[in-house]
């Protein structure tokens, strides 16, 4: 069996666990690349279904063509999809943008408080209508007790400790130095009321293997992605102010893959141009713990 | 595609694991550019000297402790093969995360520090090593440079760890002498010790040989789950699982253990579109069968005419406990084994073994927190596993306490309990079942509902059969085929070549009226009716019967009186006799909403 298959079936067989095992599953989609991977996983672990919604925190500063693309595909694989926001932060401009918050504070307001609170059910969720054409508010209100998150443990130093499936409390704090044991593909799938689960299928895989698999599923991606002749192109995706395209020539999956390997990007860390990750030496990890993907 | 490569590096607290990893990284141009730079720039601004390790403790609370709490892991390849190199910490306090770290590797590198000499988890993590399955092992003699690199402490610790390794069956173990500090014998034979003629750490890791997958053993495959997305537009009914040995194919006549019956494999699915002929072991696949029979998660599903896996319910298994309370005979716990999970108790300590120094206390009769235990256990109800010997995938097992995976282990025997022999009646029943061509499944869509066995138990009262007779009423009224039977007519028809004294019934006689009402229930069942029987001090032993006969069709017990000292598990309990009309509405609406509901 080769890498991808390997890497493949692991997280087919995480997926259906956390399926089996959690009443109120739900699976975060970023649009990026790697929670898109996720996605295709699940419809082949489902066999072209999505038996639980997917998840959006939309921070309304989002790059347009990620909101598009998310809707596009929602339509076209009649997906079950949610997003969640922080009215409140929007409303009273309490945002980065607006120049009332700085990048961390900003993120945290965004995307973690957002996400807690689209999680635990307190904050209206909106759920795309497949016959209206349209987002509603969701009349379910109860609390994910297992989210399915596209994290992989190359991404950053804090990444690299994380379980497949992770326990959360309350609060969606992480407590890094005492996490339960796994092993021999057995998960912790009990936990207490008022906590929750986050599984992570895509732990052992790399960026490269994000593309390769790409290439050789055929997945649909957002064309931010490549270059379209700028000579510039997206890395990583997230907010339009905080995330800044590299210079590249990269136009599809398999120059991307090349320049994974052997160009340029071989040694240069995947998220160095997200902007908030370099404001303070462990900004990234303290959000983490508080829920931040 | 380049083949790809777990390896685990273990060994005592700062013996040293996490410079060695470090040293392995930056001499061969492993890390991402800048890395190093930037841990050296950190280490400059906070005044401490740079080490190796720290490009590994990519956590502040790690940072502050200067010890590793968690395996993390790092990327590296070499021309032959790409490495994830897990870094299992060494202190005692985060033993669970040796073994989370240790238990996927396929080859380990034991690290033990030059100076300090063998230590207590040096030998700890040699012992879960080999019970955890790593069968390929290293040692590294590290800090060579803290000892002027000496050959005879080098030979002096080989010897003495290669006879404890020798105790646990770890045989020709290689060992290296490095120091990771220095950089000798890492990347590049070392120039301070010409006499090491040997393997480099870089050399030897491509010399690990690559487990094939079991693909020529028979078959093994757990149930993880059944799919039905009828409401999503899909009729297939869909078992999935991950093939743990051997190979699926098309057309294959698979029996499900541990209830013995059979179907055949009509196509293995797959997505986007197609079909496969065949899916190997470690492969995620589902499949349909040609003749349709009730398989859930936990069975375990094996091809016609291979090698029958275990039943049972007793068991001779080793364990590891990593729990903060002490496993304990007087306690319920969960077992996990392949996609089963059932109730567990511990029956008997054999043997506590010290895992540090491998002494040994027969006398001990709990299993405390970082012991390993020889021991008997017992399942609330047969399950189907493998014994470690035939098939190591599917004897492994966790033990979950509260919600926590407090241990883990493998199962080295069966042991006959009660009801082992009517098991193998049942299954060899559901081998030579001669069935119709109207499927359970089919029932059960046409009459809008599953079927299942309502028992109800409790000390011998006549409003027990009342309560049982509302149920089937209340149960007609809601469009349920159901039927009630009840123990007095099964006396007078079905039972009356039995001889039934006036002052009670013997022993024997009980249990084949039990067993007779259990083969009864199974016909119900399968004609797709719910059926509600009262027994009076229904004991744990009958309704294990019961359950052994009908399975995996829902059993709901409900227990009416006094349940003090009654060991049946039951779905629910009305301790007075005197049921209120909001018992029987619980009771209706656990029956409607999860026994029966489709």
């Amino acid at each position: 069996m080769d890498q991808l298959t390997q890497l493949e079936s692991l997280s087919i067989h995480i997926l259906r666990e956390a399926y089996a095992n959690f009443r109120n599953l739900c699976m975060l989609w970023s649009i990026g690349k790697d929670s898109t991977v996720l996605l295709w996983l699940a419809r082949k672990a489902f066999y072209g279904h999505v038996p639980f919604p997917l998840v959006h925190i939309d921070t309304h500063f989002k790059i347009p063509e990620m909101i598009k693309y998310r809707d596009r595909l929602t339509r076209e694989w009649k997906l079950p999809m949610l997003y969640g926001e922080n009215k409140a932060a929007l409303n009273t401009k309490q945002t980065f943008p607006d120049g009332n918050a700085d990048r961390i504070t900003c993120c945290r307001l965004l995307k973690a408080e957002a996400l807690k609170n689209t999680l635990n059910g307190k904050w209206p969720r909106y759920r795309f209508n497949h016959k209206a054409g349209k987002y509603q508010v969701d009349e379910n209100t109860e609390a994910f007790t297992g989210v399915i998150v596209g994290v992989r443990s190359d991404e950053e130093g804090s990444r690299s400790k994380e379980r497949y499936f992770s326990p959360r409390d309350g609060e969606n704090s992480w407590d890094v130095g005492d996490q339960p044991p796994e092993f021999w593909n057995q998960f912790k799938t009990d936990f207490a009321p008022g906590t929750h689960v986050r599984v992570h299928p895509l732990l052992d895989w790399t960026e490269t293997n994000i593309w390769e698999y790409i290439e050789r599923e055929s997945i649909p991606t957002v064309s931010l992605y490549y270059d379209q002749g700028s000579g510039r192109r997206y890395r990583s995706l997230g907010c339009g102010p905080c995330t800044h395209p590299v210079e590249s020539t990269a136009k599809n999956v398999r120059e991307i893959i090349e320049e994974l390997q052997s160009g340029k990007f071989a040694n240069i860390a995947e998220r160095s141009g997200r902007a908030q990750d370099k404001e303070d030496g462990g900004g990234l990890e303290t959000l983490r713990r508080e829920g931040y993907m | 595609m380049a083949e790809q490569m777990n390896v685990v590096i273990t060994g005592h607290v700062d013996h040293g694991k996490s410079t060695v990893i470090g040293r392995l990284m930056a001499d061969t141009g492993s890390l991402p550019d800048g890395k190093l730079d930037q841990v050296k720039a950190l280490c400059q601004r906070t005044s401490k000297p740079f080490e190796y390790a720290f490009l590994l403790d990519a956590l502040k609370d790690e940072q502050s402790q200067g010890i590793t709490i968690d395996a993390a892991r790092v990327f590296f390849k070499t021309r032959k093969r790409h490495y994830i190199i897990i870094d299992a910490p060494g202190h005692i306090e985060f033993l669970k995360n040796m073994v989370t770290g240790a238990a996927r590797a396929e080859a380990a590198f034991l690290c033990i520090d030059a100076n300090e000499g063998i230590q207590e988890n040096s030998r700890r993590h040699g012992y879960l090593l080999s019970m955890l399955g790593v069968r390929q092992i290293c040692v590294l003699v590290n800090k060579m440079d803290l000892v002027h690199y000496d050959m005879r402490v080098y030979k002096t610790v080989v010897r003495k760890f290669s006879r404890f390794l020798r105790g646990i069956n770890l045989r020709e173990v290689p060992f290296i002498p490095v120091s990771g500090m220095q950089g000798d014998n890492i990347v590049s034979p070392s120039e301070a010790m010409p006499w090491w003629k040997g393997h480099t750490v870089l050399s030897l890791i491509d010399t690990f040989r690559k487990e094939s997958a079991p693909l020529d053993l028979p078959l093994r495959l757990p149930v993880q789950d059944v799919y039905k997305f009828t409401a999503l537009g899909d009729d297939r009914r869909i078992i999935a699982g991950t093939v743990a040995a051997g190979t699926l194919r098309k057309g294959d006549e698979l029996v499900f253990y541990p209830s013995g019956k059979k179907s055949h494999v009509a196509a293995i699915e797959n997505f986007p579109e197609g079909t496969m002929e065949s899916a190997a072991a470690g492969m995620s696949a589902g499949f349909t069968l040609s003749e349709q029979i009730y398989v859930k998660r936990g069975d375990l599903a094996v091809r016609t005419g291979e090698k029958k896996p275990q039943t049972g319910n007793l068991m001779r298994v080793n364990l590891f406990w990593l729990g903060r309370e002490a496993l304990r005979r007087d306690k319920d716990y969960f077992l996990k084994v392949g996609t089963e999970r059932v109730r567990m108790r511990l029956v008997d300590t054999n043997k506590v073994i010290d895992a540090s120094s491998l002494n040994s206390d027969g006398m001990k009769k709990m299993v405390e927190r970082h012991d390993v235990a020889d021991c008997v256990i017992a399942v609330q109800r047969p399950i189907a596993f493998d014994l470690v010997e035939d098939f190591p995938q599917t004897s492994r097992f966790v033990i979950i306490d509260g919600y926590e995976i407090a241990g883990g282990g493998i199962i080295r025997e069966v042991l006959r309990d009660k009801n082992a022999e009517y098991r193998d009646r049942v299954m060899n029943r559901n081998l030579k079942w001669d069935m119709g061509n109207i499927t359970r499944f089919s029932r059960s869509e046409r009459y809008g509902h599953k079927s299942a066995l309502v028992l109800v138990g409790g000390p011998e009262d006549k409003r027990k059969i009342a309560f049982a007779k509302t149920i089937e009423e209340k149960l007609f009224e809601s469009d349920i085929k159901v039927y009630y039977l009840g123990i007095e007519s099964m006396m007078a028809g079905l039972d009356s070549d039995m001889a039934i004294k006036r002052d009670g019934i013997s022993p024997d006689d009980r249990d084949e009226m039990i067993r007779r009402l259990a083969e009864l229930s199974n016909i119900f069942v399968d004609a797709g009716i719910v059926m509600v029987a009262a027994v009076p001090n229904l004991s744990w032993e009958e309704q294990e019967t019961i359950l052994t006969s009908i399975s995996p069709v829902q059993v709901i017990t409900i227990w009416i009186g006094c349940s003090g000292d009654s060991s049946v598990n039951t779905d629910y309990v009305i301790e007075n006799p005197e049921y209120s009309e909001k018992d029987m509405e619980a009771a209706m609406e656990m029956i409607l909403n999860k026994g029966i509901s489709l």
